[in-house]
């Protein structure tokens, strides 16, 4: 009887007493309810709230340069009402524009792939999925997202200060970055961004540890590390990466911080500006691209391998199928898990590497497309023959395995050292990493946040508007960054803010327009779907089942609208996979049914 | 089915291992940076350093602060409170201590005229010792924190993990610390 409250007993007593005390009647203050919770599933709210509010100021700022883009000689006075000088006589200036593509990237990567993306699912799906109360450190946890608030707060405010927020680009290379007299992102600006980048750093760590340990010791009983959800598995090489890649970040950004304010030289030698012959001496710029990108690939992973598992999952509940292949997707996210620490140095095949440690780089790298392969294999068997059931997260769930497909192919190109030569800096490299990690990423996301929102809110979004969601965003994301590989193959670079003074880049200004007009529908769509999102919270139709995707996870076995502590009772114990489609006859087995006599292995 | 229910239960404690995995990062955190040194060491105008004599004794004061916090550990298993409490505040002095004598031998490089101006060993040496001194000061809020419950907290559980992740922290910082040293003499003083 007692036997599933036994394991937890290795959990403090303390913890035990704190969960019983949440069950039912126990009062909240609206604070520590909605505030500072230490409840999982509101601090993943948390974190897809803030998320999507960072996406939709990421978003803008693509929209807003791609203005520039599209329409580099028509002035949009509205612009100027806005943005002040930033954008003088409906122009946006140059500093403005390269402020615009530096923070829309690390507002994107950071902000909402990573915290937006692996803050929410691993917080709310962990402690689900395997059965638990709440993550092994609820305190900390509370912590992780209060320090990426800071974080937040800290990145906005560098929006608002007169000299602009950073604006070297997001990998922040020195000497640019390094130098405040080098351009005038690189003063205040830069600083407040190392600040909210050691404070995200620190967020992402205090999460990190927790879904490690949650995941490793907080297990339901039964629920062997073979019979977790791949999600939970992804999440957990998702967390390995994140602990073992930002420390070197925050190593590499410390150092920077000191060469910018206390004279030192790590990265800088021999520079002149403006006329100005600095006193740096033996420095090397090299050495800040080996730590930066020593986080930098493992953080595509990072970003990437959430919106893996959370594919793996719907694709498998939405075609009535068992995964294919469980095992090799559980071997190829740990060989990508591994890869991912060794292939660094592809960021910087025309940095003067050697050629032949290069040359081990781009075996290396290639290594990555036969665990990718497999994955894809693997989803698409999984399709085969379902009984596929075309809701909008199983249409964003096969987006993304298309984008990942496309994505993945303009990889292999990349990852030559020799054809990088002429490929580098280009547009080719801005579609590639878009489609295959930004995009793709974004499907899983929405994907996930369609699956998962009966469980967050007890109403469903509307689908609808999922499907206009969907079939918009699939068409517009290939319109926009299809063309951008041709641009890039005919050596159009990128970060450029006006082409047309080189008669050589100037040969797609249509393409470019079109680029344009399609990111702005594309936009207007996400805005449609933070409506349909936020409507849905409060007027959605509501779930009146516990199971209504007919689902085998442990967060199905809950109560609609599950309070702290998750389970009423007991928590249930695991008897099987989370897999359990279309067997012996019957639609779907619970995780939490035991084996039955006649039951045929799976 | 047994099997998994009892692995369960014989399960390190979670604070525990909360510790064991953020020790990792760190681990990584000073791995980057004595991986940049160490490519910085191979390069041309490379100042070395010497290591001022401080820094031996330091070692020695962090080395004996490990000893009293594992004995501080088994004084609060065996229920001994008062001596509990004199080695807690004992390894809390012996950190403060450590934390001064880094300062003292920052000030005995600062007066060799080896300043942030630069990028030799020396400037290495205030960033990786610098850090690891901010660790230790961690460790030391966490011990005053402690003994400040010794003394005014009215204890009910007597759980040892509280103190037994403290010390596991503590020892690393020690261990990390002669690691480092080494680290600098091997390389970085030739």
């Amino acid at each position: 009887m007692s036997e599933a409250m036994n394991i937890h007993s290795g959990l403090a007593t303390a913890h035990a007493a704190h969960h019983d005390g949440h069950h039912g009647h126990h009062k909240q203050s609206f604070v520590s309810k909605y505030i500072f919770s230490q409840d999982h599933k509101t601090i993943a709210k948390q974190f897809l709230i803030t998320g999507i509010v960072w996406a939709i100021i990421g978003g803008l700022f693509s929209v807003l340069f791609r203005l520039q883009l599209g329409y580099p000689d028509q002035s949009f006075p509205i612009l100027e009402t806005f943005f002040g000088n930033w954008a003088k006589g409906g122009q946006i200036q140059p500093e403005f524009y390269y402020a615009l593509i530096t923070m829309h990237g690390t507002v994107l990567v950071f902000f909402v792939l990573t915290a937006g993306l692996s803050g929410t699912f691993a917080n709310f799906l962990i402690p689900l999925q395997i059965g638990a109360r709440d993550m092994a450190a609820p305190f900390l946890n509370m912590l992780s997202y209060w320090f990426f608030f800071l974080a937040s707060v800290v990145m906005i405010s560098s929006l608002f200060i007169s000299t602009g927020p950073a604006s070297g680009g997001w990998t922040v290379y020195p000497p640019l970055s390094a130098l405040g007299q080098a351009s005038s992102g690189s003063k205040l600006g830069m600083d407040l961004w190392i600040v909210s980048m050691a404070l995200f750093v620190v967020s992402s760590l205090l999460g990190g540890l927790n879904y490690i340990t949650t995941i490793l010791n907080q297990r339901t009983k039964g629920m062997s590390m073979t019979r977790l959800p791949l999600t939970v598995w992804a999440l957990f090489f998702t967390a390995v990466l994140g602990v073992l890649s930002f420390p070197v970040l925050l190593s590499g950004l410390i150092l920077l911080l000191f060469d910018r304010n206390l004279g030192t030289s790590f990265y800088l030698s021999d520079i002149v500006v403006n006329g100005e012959i600095l006193p740096n001496e033996g420095g090397s710029a090299i050495l800040f691209q080996h730590l930066f990108w020593f986080l930098g690939h493992p953080e595509v992973y990072i970003i990437l391998l959430p919106a893996m598992g959370m594919v793996s999952e719907i694709l498998s509940v939405n075609s009535r199928k068992p995964i294919f292949g469980y095992m090799a997707m559980l071997g190829s996210l740990f060989a990508i898990t591994i890869l991912a620490f060794l292939v660094w140095a592809h960021h910087m095949f025309v940095t003067g590497l050697n050629p032949f440690l290069g040359s081990i780089f781009v075996l290396l790298t290639l290594l990555i497309a036969v665990p990718s392969a497999i994955k894809v294999f693997n989803w698409l068997t999984t399709l085969w023959r379902g009984n596929i059931r075309f809701v909008p997260s199983t249409l964003f769930a096969i987006g993304f395995v298309s984008l990942f497909i496309s994505g993945g192919l303009t990889g292999i190109f990349l990852g030559n050292s020799t054809i990088d030569i002429h490929l580098h800096d280009t547009m080719f490299v801005v579609a590639h990493f878009h489609i295959v990690m930004g995009v793709a990423s974004f499907f899983g996301m929405f994907a996930g946040v369609y699956h998962w929102f009966p469980k967050m809110f007890g109403r469903y979004m509307n689908s609808t508007l999922g499907y206009i969601h969907f079939w918009v965003t699939m068409i517009g994301s290939y319109l926009i960054f299809w063309p951008m590989h041709y641009q890039g193959l005919a050596g159009i670079p990128r970060r450029y803010l006006d082409k047309r003074g080189w008669v050589s880049f100037n040969d797609f200004p249509e393409l470019d327009k079109m680029i344009t007009i399609v990111s702005i529908i594309v936009f207007a769509v996400q805005l449609m779907f933070v409506f349909n999102y936020i409507y849905s919270i409060f007027k959605g139709r509501k779930v009146t089942t516990q199971n209504p995707w007919g689902a085998n996870t442990l967060e199905w076995t809950t109560p609609i609208r599950p309070g702290h502590g998750n389970w009423d009772g007991e928590i249930p114990e695991v008897h099987r996979w989370a897999y359990d489609y279309a067997k012996d006859g019957r639609e779907f087995i619970p995780q939490t049914e035991p084996i039955g006599e006649n039951e045929s292995k799976h | 089915m047994d099997i998994v229910s009892n692995q369960q239960r014989n399960r390190i404690h979670p604070h525990k291992f909360i510790m064991w995995v953020s020790i990792g990062s760190i681990v990584m955190m000073f791995a980057g940076l004595t991986s940049a040194f160490i490519v910085k060491s191979n390069q041309t105008n490379w100042i070395p350093v010497t290591i001022p004599k401080v820094f031996w004794l330091s070692t020695a004061v962090i080395i004996i602060s490990s000893l009293t916090i594992q004995l501080a550990l088994r004084s609060f298993k065996q229920r001994e409170m008062n001596r509990y409490r004199i080695l807690i505040g004992v390894t809390l002095l012996l950190g403060v201590a450590f934390v001064v004598m880094q300062w003292l031998g920052f000030g005995d490089l600062w007066s060799q005229k080896i300043t942030f101006k630069g990028s030799g060993a020396g400037q290495f040496l205030y960033v990786i010792f610098g850090l690891h001194a901010i660790h230790v000061t961690g460790g030391i809020v966490a011990l005053v924190v402690m003994f400040g419950k010794a003394f005014f907290g009215n204890m009910k559980l007597y759980s040892s993990i509280p103190v037994e992740v403290a010390a596991i922290y503590w020892h690393f910082v020690d261990l990390l610390w002669i690691y480092l040293l080494l680290f600098f003499i091997v390389i970085g003083g030739r």
